[in-house]
């Protein structure tokens, strides 16, 4: 035989093959996102880690790539993730309920940089549904408190409808040990919090630009103007961690289509540190 | 007199070929190489040697490919065709697994078994086997593996040829290749015609030796070494300075806004032939189906490519939606960012994207073209 | 309680002021609170003045027919509401409203455009210090414009 490294193909189970996770809770969080708690019905996959996501499968219909969104250490086996209803796949998954089975391949991708952040004042910044994929981080740096300095957590979103996770926003904001403001593009009568970009909430938060890591999670554009704004507080751009998308098919490195230039997003991220990613958003359609 | 037990190379007769493929079909290997058919040629399965493309070659041009009669009766006087090795290894429709309804609303995965039939592949190039060796570091080479190709791998028997005719698009030597097979082989064939029709064999496995003692060879003597060697070093010179390859990596990234993107946009109809013919290109994508009752669903891989405009699709967008950043795509992955992704450069040289292209684009008169621009854009 | 001057200098806007600069603008300003839900400034009306916000969110609405209304901004603490006082036709384009308690320094803009046409030193360094918060603001109501969050996939 030649130069290949193979072995027997029964001995694994093949990466694109789907472990059946069966709907424990369902809670609808606003009009059109859903959070799913997930556990196995056999076999478990590997534990997954703040930053990572599966592959969820809609039987017949499809697979997408979903953030982990949920309390990993609290969870044990239970997969939690919050999905928004925006296609056919997603669509499906959100019409399941308590007892329905899906698919689930995983963990895919890389981690959040939580243990660089240690010591450190932690700031996480969520636009939209950006929300759900730091929620893990959350849940970790206030299970471990006194391993970081402040905890910030600035969130944007559409309106006040369009919010996930609002009794725990209020929590959290009502935490002494942590500072919670929330933005949004636009509001009707009723709301009495900030109007307007999450990037306006940058330059008066709570934290040490000289002694911060932040984590932020939004569309392309808002990651951009979020990064440039923590910059020109005096956060290095090292220490400034985004996590991106792009068309996922496999999720496991052998299809192609979640490239970016010189880098595979299912593979090398979906964590990147932003220094590191920018010139590659900076080249239009790459 | 038959030499057995060696590593040393030796001679088979022409008319014995035969032979070799007789071996191989008694080892349980369903046998595959080239023949004539629809005015090309193709790779198929090989009843004997007789359907070998005897006395055929090819004649290639960018946007064109048309076989030509031999003087000779070489059985291997040809360069590339249309077909390459990933349609064996990486098949265009895979069923992946099938799975069906439980009673208790779960469902169990039938992951599909592995194909039945170990192949052997009769005439590969060494472009071919330096294409099965990239595709082998994608889909073996990651933390995860495909588990399809890799079953199909394991159980495969490669014959090289060298390569002693090669096309006016070839450029394997310009991307760290050559027209000799070096490694990576079970068998390897040069043909040799200049007295007496017959191919140098030598051995690149124990699989190959085992077949190799099987047959009715002869000591190869050291007129039949130099001729071997004069057959690689002519294919070789031929192609010297059909590309330019310096600093590719880098020019290439360099230049991502360069006119020249812009220029052959004009021209490229993202049919994707070229990543059809590419023995390289690997992207797949995967359809799920279900049965009308659903009771039953399955997922299928299928062949897909970076110029359609689907590839780049998500809810809210396309993120390359003009043949401009398509082609660049392409073109940038293969010529530079595989190197960054997979450790090596994505290209063989083996010119089939320039032969089938219906335009007649050629990567490396684009590459030219982008030095060139960068090069005028500098001393402007 | 901290002197007006030392109110006005110590703001992003205004940092950097000279004495004489500060004195000049400070003569044009004063001290002002507004209850929660009371009205600085109607859509419309002169504007002749502006404020800084010293304490307190100051919604800024409009109402729009079948959907009510809506607020485009809020500004909090250290910024500036207002700049129609500066370019004709001096008319607010927005509903300003009070959402909590709000205290604010605030400015004549007609006295302050008086001392700009006597003082163009004065005035060029007002004008330049408003391009900037316009600049800024510009960039951040484009990115709301953007909707951005109705695109996000999974």
């Amino acid at each position: 035989m030649a130069t290949a490294t193979t072995e027997p193909a029964s001995a694994l189970r093949g990466s694109m093959t789907p472990l059946p996770y069966r709907v424990v809770r369902k809670r609808r969080e606003n009009h059109d996102n859903w959070t799913l708690e997930l556990e196995p019905v056999a076999d478990a996959i590997d534990p997954i880690a703040p930053g990572q996501f599966t592959m969820l499968y809609a039987f017949g219909v499809g697979e997408v790539p979903i953030s982990t969104s949920g309390d990993i250490e609290a969870a044990g086996t239970t997969l939690v993730h919050t999905i928004r209803a925006v296609g056919a796949v997603t669509k499906a998954l959100c019409a399941a309920g308590p007892g329905d089975v899906l698919g689930v391949r995983g963990p895919f991708g890389n981690t959040w940089p939580i243990e660089a952040a240690q010591a450190h004042d932690l700031v996480l910044v969520g636009g939209g549904v950006g929300l759900p994929p730091l929620r893990p981080a959350i849940y970790h740096a206030l299970a471990h408190r006194s391993d970081f300095g402040k905890i910030v957590l600035l969130y944007g979103g559409r309106t006040p409808e369009d919010l996930l996770f609002r009794k725990e926003l209020e929590r959290w904001r009502g935490r002494l040990d942590m500072d919670v403001e929330v933005s949004v593009d636009s509001a009707g009568s009723g709301w009495s919090g900030n109007v307007g970009v999450v990037t306006k909430l940058i330059p008066a938060a709570p934290f040490d630009p000289d002694d911060a890591v932040a984590l932020v999670v939004g569309p392309e554009i808002m990651m951009r103007f979020t990064a440039q704004a923590l910059i020109d507080r005096g956060l290095p751009p090292e220490r400034i961690w985004i996590s991106m998308e792009r068309t996922m098919r496999c999720g496991v490195g052998l299809c192609g289509h979640c490239q970016l230039g010189p880098t595979l997003i299912c593979r090398d991220g979906p964590v990147y540190r932003w220094d590191e990613l920018a010139p590659l958003l900076g080249v239009q359609e790459l | 007199m038959p030499s057995k037990g060696t590593n040393e190379p030796a001679v088979l007769a022409a008319e014995d070929l035969d032979a070799l493929i007789d071996a191989l079909r008694d080892e349980g290997y369903r046998v595959v190489g080239p023949t004539v058919r629809d005015g090309a040629i193709v790779y198929a399965e090989l009843g004997a040697a007789s359907a070998l493309p005897a006395g055929w070659t090819d004649e290639q041009a960018p946007g064109s490919y048309r076989l030509a009669r031999r003087e000779d009766g070489a059985l291997f006087g040809y360069a590339v065709g249309p077909h390459s090795w990933k349609q064996e290894l990486l098949p265009p429709r895979v069923r992946l697994w099938q799975t069906r309804r439980q009673q208790d609303g779960g469902f169990v995965v039938d992951e599909e078994p592995p194909p039945p039939e170990p192949t052997a592949f009769v005439g590969v190039r060494p472009c071919e086997l330096a294409a099965i060796e990239i595709q082998d570091r994608v889909f073996l080479g990651g933390r995860f593996r495909d588990r399809d190709y890799a079953a199909r791998r394991s159980d495969v028997f490669l014959v090289a040829v060298d390569c002693g005719d090669p096309s006016s698009l070839c450029f394997c030597t310009s991307v760290g290749g050559g027209p000799g097979a070096t490694e990576g082989f079970d068998l390897a064939l040069t043909e040799l015609l200049d007295g007496g029709h017959r191919f140098l064999i030598r051995p690149g496995s124990p699989s190959g030796e085992a077949v190799l003692q099987k047959l009715p060879v002869t000591a190869a003597s050291d007129a039949d070494l130099e001729e071997a060697r004069l057959v690689v070093a002519r294919a070789a010179r031929d192609m010297e300075g059909r590309f330019d390859s310096t600093d590719l990596h880098d020019l290439l990234l360099r230049n991502l806004e360069s006119p020249q993107w812009d220029a052959v946009a004009e021209r490229c109809l993202t049919c994707g032939n070229c990543t059809l013919v590419c023995p390289t290109c690997f992207c797949t994508h995967v359809e799920d189906a279900n049965a009308l009752d659903g009771s039953t669903a399955e997922r299928t891989r299928v062949w897909d490519t970076c110029f359609s405009v689907q590839y780049a699709e998500m809810h809210g967008g396309n993120t390359r939606p003009t043949p401009r950043a398509r082609y660049r795509q392409w073109l940038t992955h293969k010529l530079a960012t595989w190197e960054d992704q997979f450790g090596s450069i994505g290209c063989v040289g083996c010119g089939r994207c320039i032969a089938w292209c219906p335009v007649g684009i050629d990567i490396r008169e684009e590459v030219r073209s982008i030095r060139a621009e960068e090069e005028e854009h500098a001393h402007a | 309680m901290r002197t007006l001057d030392a109110l006005i200098v110590e703001s992003p806007v205004f940092k950097g002021l000279d004495q004489d600069q500060l004195e000049l603008i400070a003569g044009c300003a004063s001290n002002t609170v507004f209850a929660a839900g009371e009205r600085l400034f109607r859509e419309g009306d002169q504007a002749d003045t502006f404020f800084l916000i010293r304490h307190g969110l100051v919604a800024l609405d409009a109402y729009v027919p079948n959907r009510g209304q809506l607020t485009v901004e809020t500004v909090g603490p250290g910024e500036i509401v207002g700049w129609s006082w500066l370019l004709p036709p001096h008319r607010w384009h927005f509903t300003g409203r009070a959402v909590d308690l709000v205290r604010a320094v605030q400015f004549d803009g007609a006295c302050l455009r008086k001392k700009c046409d006597e003082d163009p030193v004065l005035g060029y360094d007002l004008i330049t210090r408003f391009a900037q918060v316009l600049v800024s603001r510009l960039q951040a109501t484009r990115l709301q414009l953007m909707d951005v969050y109705g695109d996000r996939h999974d």
